[in-house]
């Protein structure tokens, strides 16, 4: 679904991803886990078209990814923030929110398959017209994550869904992202540092530093502390250290 | 059936009441600012005395009787009346017309250019961004009334040209303003979401970025409304804006400077008008300010 080769991204005179190479399969969930500044936002800003000096392949749904982007393309791969305070335009409402993208594509029913997806993502109906400030981190993200399948997109990025949220909203957002996956045979693309929300909601990952790929694990291989690469192994001892 | 709970809801059940309630709070916040008040008091007084003007007026605003010229104020002319005659009062009801006509339409004017050229120059960066601030610093280099004045020296002077020539003088504040905003959130999440659902830029713009830089133009428009009297006022005292008979009040105490040592009214009272009526516009801007400013707004 998701084929990344050779990828190089340069900020101005530095480069912050050397040559990363990954492929997600249909229906997978994969992670890309390091600590700040190993890159792997940028990975997310690179599939999503926001970053414009790169170079390498990239293809999702194979379709290369190129500078602009078709409606249809936009269609297929959707984004969570990381902040959901800032993610949701501080003007418009719940409603405007997940009306706008069936308005850029012209989808018809806008009442009907807004209401559908407030339920689906667990959202009381009572809350439609309010303003983002009238909503809690958790609730906020909800609205992120209906705005992004709003258009039923095949690929969903997450950059850090959870790690602004309380402990107890991050157990009830990743379990609703769980089961949406279920449901609507979504593939994601967790960027996260997190190895337990790894562990719990994708099945292989990829450990990034400085810019590369030092090494692409099964989750089991997670779960059983097997990692073969000597940095997977600090971030597992460290992320214990810290449970 | 429009009730305060129905107002306050947090949970609104239509669009329209979610409109209605978000106006109803901006409202609410607004009447507990009491200069603000005054400023609105002031300015729906202006609107009110325009829109009357013939039926509030005493007199005729531009005929006069020379056997009546410049009489000091009394009960017949509570203003006094003028060099030919003509009772201040009246002009000064009329002059409100003018005043208001060319304010709204600078502002009808101004506003929305500066609006654009500011979140476009903003939005897009780069070569975009340089080429139209460049613009703007050339127009906001130059002294406004002086700016003004060649203008209507170009154009040949009347209301009009006036209005055109303050307008060109007053849109490149609100395109810095503008800019200024919009640099502070055109990264943003939110932007890039829209722009990942396959929004086009034009699209961006007028419903996400422009939404969000309306308020703090609303408010400098506001403040600003006192400085386009003023220079309205100035290009008219120097000749250059409303002809003759037109009861502009800054050509009204440009004529009346001739005696302004003798008869002080002639000149002082359309003077009054302005002070007032600029001040009016001033303490409205002020309490819009502190409502619309979503630094404030969020704190609440």
């Amino acid at each position: 679904m998701i084929r990344v080769d050779d990828l190089t991204v340069r900020y101005g005179p530095s480069t912050v991803l050397h040559n990363v190479g990954f492929a997600v399969a249909q229906g997978e969930s994969f992670a890309l886990v390091g600590e700040s500044g190993s890159g792997k936002s940028t990975i997310l800003k690179a599939l999503s078209g926001q970053v414009d000096d790169w170079s390498g392949q990239m293809t999702v749904g194979g379709q290369p990814v190129t500078r602009s982007r078709s409606r249809a393309q936009a269609a297929q791969v959707q984004m969570v923030f990381q902040d959901p305070y800032g993610s949701l335009h501080p003007r418009r409402t719940v409603d405007d929110a997940l009306s706008e993208p069936l308005a850029i594509h012209g989808l018809p029913d806008r009442d009907a398959r807004v209401l559908a997806m407030l339920d689906a993502v667990g959202l009381a109906r009572r809350f439609r017209f309010r303003l983002p400030h009238q909503l809690s981190g958790g609730q906020r993200q909800r609205v992120a994550i209906a705005r992004a399948l709003m258009l039923s997109p095949k690929v969903l990025l997450l950059d850090e869904p959870t790690s602004a949220l309380d402990v107890s909203v991050q157990a009830e957002i990743l379990n609703l992202l769980k089961r949406l996956r279920a449901e609507q045979g979504l593939t994601f693309l967790l960027v996260t540092h997190d190895l337990p929300v790894v562990s719990f909601l994708c099945d292989r990952l990829a450990v990034l530093r400085a810019g590369r790929v030092v090494e692409t694990a099964d989750v089991a291989a997670l779960r059983g502390r097997a990692l073969t690469s000597d940095y997977g192994r600090e971030l597992l001892a460290r992320s214990e250290g810290m449970a | 059936m429009i009730s305060r709970a129905w107002l306050m809801d947090e949970d609104p059940a239509t669009r329209a009441q979610a409109r209605a309630g978000q106006a109803w709070r901006l409202a609410r916040d607004l009447s507990r600012n009491p200069l603000a008040m005054v400023g609105l008091a002031i300015i729906v007084a202006l609107l009110v005395v325009a829109a009357f003007a013939p039926w509030l007026a005493p007199y005729s605003p531009v005929e006069g009787m020379l056997t009546n010229r410049l009489q000091p104020p009394s009960a017949a002319h509570w203003m006094g009346t003028d060099e030919l005659g003509r009772d201040i009062l009246s002009r000064v009801i009329h002059g409100a017309r003018i005043t208001l006509y060319i304010v709204m339409l600078v502002a009808v004017i101004s506003a929305p250019l500066g609006l654009v050229i500011g979140a476009v120059s903003g939005y897009f960066g780069g070569w975009v961004d340089r080429v139209m601030m460049g613009l703007t610093d050339i127009f906001l280099s130059m002294p406004r009334l002086i700016l003004a004045l060649a203008f209507v020296a170009a154009l040949g002077p009347g209301i009009e040209n006036a209005v055109i020539a303050i307008a060109i003088t007053a849109w490149p504040v609100y395109a810095r303003i503008a800019r200024a905003e919009t640099l502070t959130f055109r990264r943003s999440d939110f932007i890039v979401a829209v722009q990942m659902q396959g929004a086009s830029h034009a699209r961006v713009i007028a419903l996400h970025v422009l939404p969000l830089c309306m308020s703090s133009t609303i408010v400098r428009v506001t403040l600003d409304m006192a400085g386009i009297i003023l220079t309205a006022a100035g290009l008219g005292f120097l000749g250059l804006g409303a002809q003759p008979p037109l009861p502009e009040w800054g050509a009204m105490i440009s004529k009346g400077r001739a005696f302004i040592l003798d008869q002080w009214w002639v000149a002082t009272m359309p003077g009054f008008a302005i002070v007032i009526v600029s001040l009016g516009f001033c303490l409205f801007g002020d309490g819009l300010r502190d409502v619309l400013d979503p630094r404030q707004r969020s704190k609440s």
